[in-house]
């Protein structure tokens, strides 16, 4: 699950169960999608338990979309 | 002198003789449920023991206790197939000074029988016996509290122990005939409320999939045996654990029926689906050396057909007897292959042990055709990769993998891949799926590995297959 709040820089914490593996790697795709969808400032809290990168960018994209209101499937 | 061998618990640990850093041992037929090896190594450390070494035929989640047991120095060394849960855990992370020593059921068998494993008191949990110590793992009286079926993982224990307990909670009269465990072996038989809950045997490992992958995998798995050229009227099978090796039984029946082909014996673990092809007459005889599940259990206690098998008869690579050695098919599960086909069962992706070699390594070994069902990522954890986490199984004994994603042939064995190729299956390289699962989660990060060795995986000729080290 992906908890979007207010945040000086892009910050993340993530929980994971493949964190040894794979944290730096997630990690790396939170920052991506949100610089992508021109998010530069927000603390975000990430449960994983071993999703595929897909499912962490349309995680990471809804979350942004519901915290910002800005709807970046329409506009 | 009338019974004379049925004492308590104490009296037989003090008539064993046992002493501090002494060898005993426990078979695991009641899996998940067992209460044996908790129930006397808790009196051993009531009773002031140190420096024991725990020599199971394999431990569980439900041996958590056993962490305090390690804590205190009652328990310093273990001996067993497999490790699982919170005991695994804490192994994994440096509990134990010395390290664990892993074997296979029929390397166990062997090590016991030439004497490299040397047990000075068995514990071995009974559903019943009679006083002299002639017991079983099936019912043998209405007062009957329990069931595990075959006992065969203890049976090496009873012959070559030095002391050999019997634990039992239906005490019969005498003859409690046929029996595994012969009462010339025994020296105490000792009476308690419950040995294990039955209704935990077919928990951990064993399951029944209703998962759509495992479906998937099992369906293309059973074309694998249907096309291999050894599914062939009188020929024999053995499953694994794990969902999708588990449900191959079910499409091969299908396609039996078809074309009136016949098994001559199923071994090994014995489940529920085998005892129901053999009811209908697809399977001649079960070599049963554990029960998987309470069908399995009952279907031993009544069917002569249905036949117990000591360990050492089962799998020992060392005596050319054993059954594994007249095996043609086995499917086994994974929780790694690599390119090399090497196989690992028994540590995670996360470093931490999590399984149990079973009888992976010496049915792989043995059989004409061994089958590896896997599906290519577990969540983002990799099934297919470069190299294995730890090696149990080494890659010359598999001869197929099948994944969701295609179906890998050893190139060792060109003439089933030709078969398998002309049946129109999808042939893949392993190479290639390995790269395909790196594709899709990106190339991990190395596990942060300490540098103690936590537990020794031996091969079944007793030599040293892998380390596993720490995690930290």
């Amino acid at each position: 699950m992906i908890t979007i709040g207010p945040g000086e820089g892009l910050q993340v914490d993530l929980q994971s169960s493949v964190a040894a593996q794979f944290g730096r790697q997630i990690k790396a795709v939170i920052t991506e999608t949100l610089e992508g969808l021109g998010v530069t400032d927000a603390h975000v809290q990430a449960v994983d338990k071993g999703a595929l990168d897909c499912t962490i960018r349309a995680r990471v994209t809804a979350a942004a979309v519901r915290a910002t209101g800005k709807d970046v499937w329409k506009d | 002198m009338r019974n004379s061998k049925v004492v308590t618990l104490e009296e037989a640990i003090r008539r064993s003789g046992l002493k501090d850093g002494m060898t005993i041992s426990f078979h695991h037929h009641f899996r998940g449920g067992d209460k044996v090896v908790n129930l006397v190594v808790d009196k051993l450390a009531q009773m002031g023991f140190k420096d024991l070494k725990l020599a199971a035929s394999s431990l569980s989640d439900v041996h958590k206790p056993l962490i305090e047991h390690i804590k205190n120095g009652v328990i310093t060394g273990i001996s067993t197939s497999g490790l699982r849960g919170e005991l695994a855990d804490a192994i994994s992370h440096g509990l134990l000074k010395e390290p664990v020593v892993f074997r296979s059921h029929g390397g166990r068998g062997s090590a016991i029988a030439n004497g490299e494993l040397r047990i000075d008191v068995a514990f071995l949990g009974a559903s019943a016996s009679d006083e002299l110590g002639n017991a079983c793992g099936v019912p043998r009286s209405e007062n009957a509290k329990s069931i595990c079926g075959s006992l065969g993982y203890a049976l090496p224990d009873a012959r070559y122990a030095k002391h050999v307990v019997v634990i039992t909670d239906d005490l019969v009269a005498y003859p409690n005939l046929p029996a595994g465990i012969r009462g010339a072996d025994v020296e105490s038989v000792v009476v308690v409320d419950s040995v294990g809950d039955s209704s935990k045997i077919s928990a951990g490992a064993i399951r029944d999939s209703k998962n759509p992958r495992d479906i998937l995998l099992a369906k293309q798995a059973a074309k694998v045996v249907i096309n291999s050229g050894y599914f062939q009227d009188g020929f024999s099978i053995q499953t694994g654990t794990g969902g999708a090796s588990l449900a191959v039984v079910k499409y091969i029946r299908e396609e039996m029926l078809s074309r009136g082909i016949k098994a001559s014996f199923a071994l090994g673990g014995i489940t529920a689906h085998m005892v129901k092809l053999h009811e209908e007459g697809l399977i001649g005889r079960l070599i049963d050396v554990q029960s998987f599940d309470k069908v399995a259990a009952e279907s031993i206690a009544k069917d002569p057909s249905h036949v117990e098998v000591s360990a050492v008869e089962y799998a020992s690579g060392q005596h050319l007897g054993s059954a594994t050695h007249a095996l043609d098919i086995v499917i086994l599960s994974a929780l790694e292959v690599d390119t090399q086909f090497n196989v690992n069962v028994l540590v995670g992706s996360d470093g931490i042990i999590r399984g149990a070699i079973g009888g992976h390594q010496d049915t792989a070994a043995d059989s004409a055709l061994s089958i590896i069902v896997c599906p290519l990522l577990r969540g983002r954890i990799p099934c297919v990769v470069p190299k294995v986490t730890t090696l149990i199984t080494p890659g010359k004994s598999v001869d197929v993998v099948v994944t969701e994603y295609g179906i890998a042939v050893n190139p060792a064995r060109p003439e089933i891949a030709q078969k398998l190729k002309a049946a129109g299956l999808p042939l893949v390289d392993i190479r290639d799926l390995a790269a395909k699962a790196t594709s899709i989660i990106g190339t991990p990060d190395p596990l942060p590995f300490g540098d103690k060795v936590v537990g020794v995986v031996m091969n079944r000729d007793g030599s040293v297959l892998d380390k596993i080290f720490n995690i930290q």
